[in-house]
């Protein structure tokens, strides 16, 4: 079974066309990888069906927005797949 | 069609809140400034309207959904694909299905068919947005009520 990380990144280079071998789980979707937020509807769409949840991405914007959170807390694909680990796990519950 | 004021749909057949399915039909206008261009004597529906045909029936299926609470917007197409002319004065069966429904946005799968022949089909994405409130709701709930949306079934829904 494949790690999280790996279904993340699997997608987003399938998605955006970008070679697996330079998504690491340090990169930044948006800096780094270069993806913006139209290419990451379809990137969050692959994710929501891939783990069956809905990340939570208007919410996520508004704390970007606000100063109240920062894109690297969930936009950094390491802190991004913790991010659906946990709301995997809460489906569970 | 009032396919001046870029309004598509005639009138929505049949509404499922439940199946997340819509119905509409589209009647392509006899006589419009369009076919003059497109194309001279030969008057053919652009497939450009037929897509938006189909995001327009998409659009009324997530706005019944939220209860005018949210407003799409076509964001992205895939697997497009235009498989038959559409000529002037074509009835059209225009459906859709929401395929997923994310934060912040939606995809649908809608298709095009006259006669019980597919004529178009595509993916769509939109954005979805708080309703703008305001002259654009009560607009936008006009039309609802001219294309004979179920608001009694949204209200319920």
């Amino acid at each position: 079974m494949s790690s999280t990380f790996d279904t993340v990144a699997n997608i987003i280079a399938e998605t955006c066309d970008i070679q697996r071998d330079t998504i690491k789980p340090e990169s930044h979707a948006i800096d780094d990888l270069g993806i913006d937020s139209l290419d990451f509807l379809d990137i969050a769409f692959a994710i929501d069906k891939a783990f069956g949840i809905k990340l939570p991405l208007e919410q996520w914007t508004q704390e970007v927005n606000d100063g109240k959170a920062t894109t690297e807390q969930y936009f950094v694909l390491k802190n991004l797949c913790a991010r659906i680990d946990d709301l995997v796990a809460a489906k569970g519950r | 069609m009032r396919i001046e004021y870029f309004q598509l749909i005639d009138r929505v057949a049949d509404l499922n809140l439940s199946d997340l399915t819509i119905r509409a039909e589209a009647t392509v206008p006899t006589e419009s400034t369009i076919f003059e261009g497109h194309f001279p004597g030969r008057p053919l529906m652009p497939g450009v309207l037929l897509v938006e045909c189909m995001a327009q029936a998409s659009g009324w299926l997530i706005i019944a959904r939220t209860h005018f609470e949210r407003m799409p917007f076509l964001a992205a197409l895939k697997e497009v694909k235009l498989r038959s002319f559409v000529t002037p004065g074509q009835a059209l069966t225009v459906s859709a299905k929401l395929v997923h429904e994310g934060s912040g946005f939606a995809v649908t799968e809608a298709e095009i068919s006259a006669e019980g022949k597919t004529i178009c089909n595509a993916d769509i994405t939109f954005r979805v947005v708080d309703f703008p409130k305001g002259e654009f709701l009560a607009s936008m709930q006009d039309v609802a009520r001219r294309i004979a949306l179920p608001m009694e079934a949204i209200a319920h829904g």
